[in-house]
């Protein structure tokens, strides 16, 4: 049966082109893979090549033509012992256009009215009388991540110092002789390549927990972050993600250069297939660690250098997790609303006391991870105060 | 078009060499249909082909076991037919339908197989080196006898993270092969051109990790090197490295003109080592396949890629509302 050999598309934006040549003439026998003619686009001249073996029957457009329209038919190709009157009544291969998908049913918009103040959990974190420790935030972290890797052995840590060292920053003093060197793992300095193969291991069914000595040396892993990690489980529609932790210090900390004091919370939360968690408190800290680890999806978890020799109070229960996605109204005030995160609730909290002292009576709201954002416990606030200051340093 | 060639004397079984026909046959076939209907626009953005390369991947997927992993870059096409995946469904993913692998949100670059433990398909040059040593991390974590192909190309040879992977693989023993598919052609940028060592994997010397270079035009090499490198990573030893020398007959992408080579450069490879034709010619001289047998074998795989590019074509779009499912997952997407 006679076949229309049409038009290519030879880019993902040409819609025309000239037919510059003919390489082949009617009765000639063409194999696939042999180049037919060449075709101009707006980038380049480009062969093409035959897919299909047959004769050429006729040749539709001339040489030189141009302004061809892609999927126009350019010549006939006849199969073998078919005569060349058969290029007359030919069948097109021309695509059958996509089916399009449902229409969503057209729905009347609401009426517009006054909004209703959003629904918020105002649950607290814990139950009054629990027993409570005073714990710093090093400390919340690192029992944080040692419950996770006692409940589930897939779970491990890799970094730069954080076995044989114990830490950078200590933070994870003692996990090494808790659960060997299989599950504590020092890398070299190569974050570019630690971070890959922590995704990899993901991939592979384990919970990796990638440690960078601070978030400035993740610039050179940031690759990963992206593109191999938060974009897996779209790109493979929902086959495969990469269910990991990356964490380690943010932001400014005390008397150090440029390349150790960037604050990247503004960066990550704005990658959609991350979570991203910037605790302050110590409480907040285990919690949301011990989150993150079960999370199935990579979560950016930012700490910082001068919180983590600070005290809180923590719950001294045995599995104590905090939802992302929940802010904590620190202060209740009616006046101004102050919504902080991180390192920034220092700074809120200190301004509310300062505040209280000249009659002004602030709320304060930690966000405590910025993907999801709790912002209806925003908006439910600032219906109250009618004022909104945000506090950050990224 | 035969291969001038002399055909050389092989232990390969009939069946065996078949096998690697059909095979490779399948995916010449499929990768000239998809550039056929990427030339009528039923395939969006880049579409990457493979052909020429398929004696690599048909030649290392006959070393493999049930469990081995394989991960690779954009030209992954051949890699999932290869390891078993259907086609109609990696079709259908070049068209964007539903029917595809990623449910149309991958698309030619971007597929996945969790059953065929195939962890894709990715489109940033080098990044697939240190995720496919992470797969064989955990599998050594596991403590399975598991092995990874990690598949790159001699562009990615020149990427830092290639090398900070030789390292720490090389470190912590893990089970893997690379495999550098040497097309000698990073995009238009020719090894001479970009790469200060003429043999790639002699690199790997540095990390104390061993390799040998290999004619990738012949499946039968190949699949003999497979065997030494396999046996080598399963065993406990650590890593090893195949160079193996091949050559793409199409552009980089479909967009490519190829001006960067002449026409008689890939003519002469086609006339000469096309790996297809070297198996086809060493059927017919020691009699493990008549005219007929081979005959019966295109008929067979023409119909499973004319179907399947009915079924990429029949198969609906996602519906606009996917845009915004799969970006978070509500329980792990995988066996833990």
């Amino acid at each position: 049966m006679a076949t229309e050999i049409l038009m290519p598309a030879l880019s993902p934006t040409m819609e025309e082109g000239t037919l510059a040549k003919w390489l082949v003439k009617e009765g000639d026998k063409v194999s696939s893979g042999d180049i037919m003619c060449e075709i101009e686009t707006d980038k380049a001249t480009m062969e093409f090549e035959a897919v299909d073996e047959g004769v050429i029957g006729k040749i539709l457009i001339q040489e030189g033509t141009e302004g061809v329209k892609v999927n126009t038919a350019i010549a006939v190709l006849l199969e073998e012992g078919e005569d060349a009157s058969a290029a007359d009544s030919v069948s097109s291969d021309a695509p059958a256009a996509a089916p399009a998908p449902q229409a969503a049913a057209q729905s009347k918009p609401a009426e517009a009215k006054a909004p209703a103040a959003p629904k918020t959990d105002t649950t607290p974190d814990w139950p009054e009388g629990t027993k409570l420790k005073q714990q710093t935030v090093r400390e919340a972290l690192r029992d944080a991540m040692a419950e996770e890797m006692r409940r589930d052995e897939n779970v491990f840590l890799m970094g730069e110092e954080v076995a044989e060292y114990q830490g950078a920053y200590k933070i994870s003093q003692g996990l090494l002789d808790e659960f060997g060197a299989k599950r504590v793992i020092d890398t070299p300095i190569t974050e570019h390549g630690f971070a890959g193969i922590g995704v990899g291991a993901a991939f592979g069914g384990l919970r990796p927990i990638v440690e960078f000595m601070t978030w400035n040396f993740a610039m050179q892993a940031i690759d990963h972050i992206l593109n191999s990690a938060a974009k897996t489980l779209y790109m493979s529609g929902g086959q495969m993600g990469a269910p990991m932790v990356f964490r380690g210090p943010n932001g400014a900390a005390a008397r150090v250069g440029a390349q150790h004091s960037q604050d990247y919370a503004a960066w990550y939360m704005q990658i959609p297939g991350l979570k991203v968690a910037m605790p302050y408190s110590a409480s907040d800290a285990k919690g949301l660690m011990k989150s993150a680890i079960r999370d199935p999806n990579p979560v950016v978890f930012l700490e910082n250098e001068i919180m983590y020799g600070k005290s809180f109070d923590v719950p001294d229960v045995e599995d104590y997790t905090v939802p992302f996605g929940k802010a904590r109204i620190w202060r209740e005030g009616s006046d101004v609303t102050i919504v902080s995160f991180g390192i920034g609730m220092t700074y809120a909290l200190e301004a509310a006391e300062k505040l209280a002292a000249e009659g002004i009576d602030a709320e304060v709201i930690d966000l405590r991870t910025l993907r999801p954002m709790d912002t209806a416990s925003t908006i439910k606030s600032v219906m109250k105060t009618n004022r909104c200051v945000t506090v950050e340093e990224g | 078009m035969a291969a001038k060639k002399p055909t050389k004397k092989t232990n390969a079984s009939a069946e065996e060499l078949q096998a690697y026909y059909k095979d490779m046959l399948l995916i010449r076939r499929f990768e000239e249909k998809a550039g056929q209907l990427y030339g009528m626009g039923l395939i969006g953005g880049f579409c990457h082909l493979y052909i020429g390369q398929e004696a690599v991947v048909v030649g290392l997927e006959a070393t493999t076991k049930e469990g081995d992993s394989r991960i690779t870059t954009y030209r992954d096409h051949g890699h999932m037919l290869a390891c078993g995946m259907n086609p109609d469904g990696v079709m259908a993913e070049l068209t964007g339908r539903e029917g595809g692998y990623s449910r149309g949100k991958g698309g030619s670059m971007h597929m996945f197989s969790k059953e065929k433990k195939f962890y894709g398909g990715h489109g940033i040059v080098g990044a697939n080196v240190p995720l496919g040593a992470g797969v064989a991390f955990a599998d050594k974590y596991k403590g399975n006898d598991n092995v990874t192909f990690t598949y790159f190309g001699d562009g990615a040879a020149n990427q830092g993270q290639v090398y900070e992977t030789f390292n720490m693989a090389a470190l912590w023993k893990l089970p893997m092969i690379f495999v550098i598919e040497n097309n000698q052609y990073a995009m238009g940028t020719s090894q001479q051109r970009s790469t200060s060592s003429a043999e790639i994997w002699e690199r790997g010397k540095a990390f104390g990790i061993p390799g040998e270079a290999v004619d990738g035009m012949d499946v039968l090499a190949v699949k003999d090197a497979g065997e030494r490198a396999v046996k080598h990573a399963r065993s406990g030893d650590g890593p090893y490295i195949l160079e193996i020398k091949t050559y793409r007959y199409r552009g980089h992408s479909m967009s490519d003109p190829a001006k960067y080579r002449t026409r008689e450069e890939v003519q002469k490879m086609r006339d000469e080592r096309d790996p297809i034709e070297q198996v086809r010619n060493i059927l017919l001289e020691n009699k493990y396949a008549t005219e007929d047998d081979l005959k019966a074998i295109d008929k067979e795989i023409k119909k499973i890629v004319n179907d399947s590019a009915e079924f990429a074509k029949i198969s609906p779009e996602p519906a606009p509302e996917e845009l915004w499912t799969d970006i978070y997952a509500t329980e792990v997407p995988q066996e833990a």
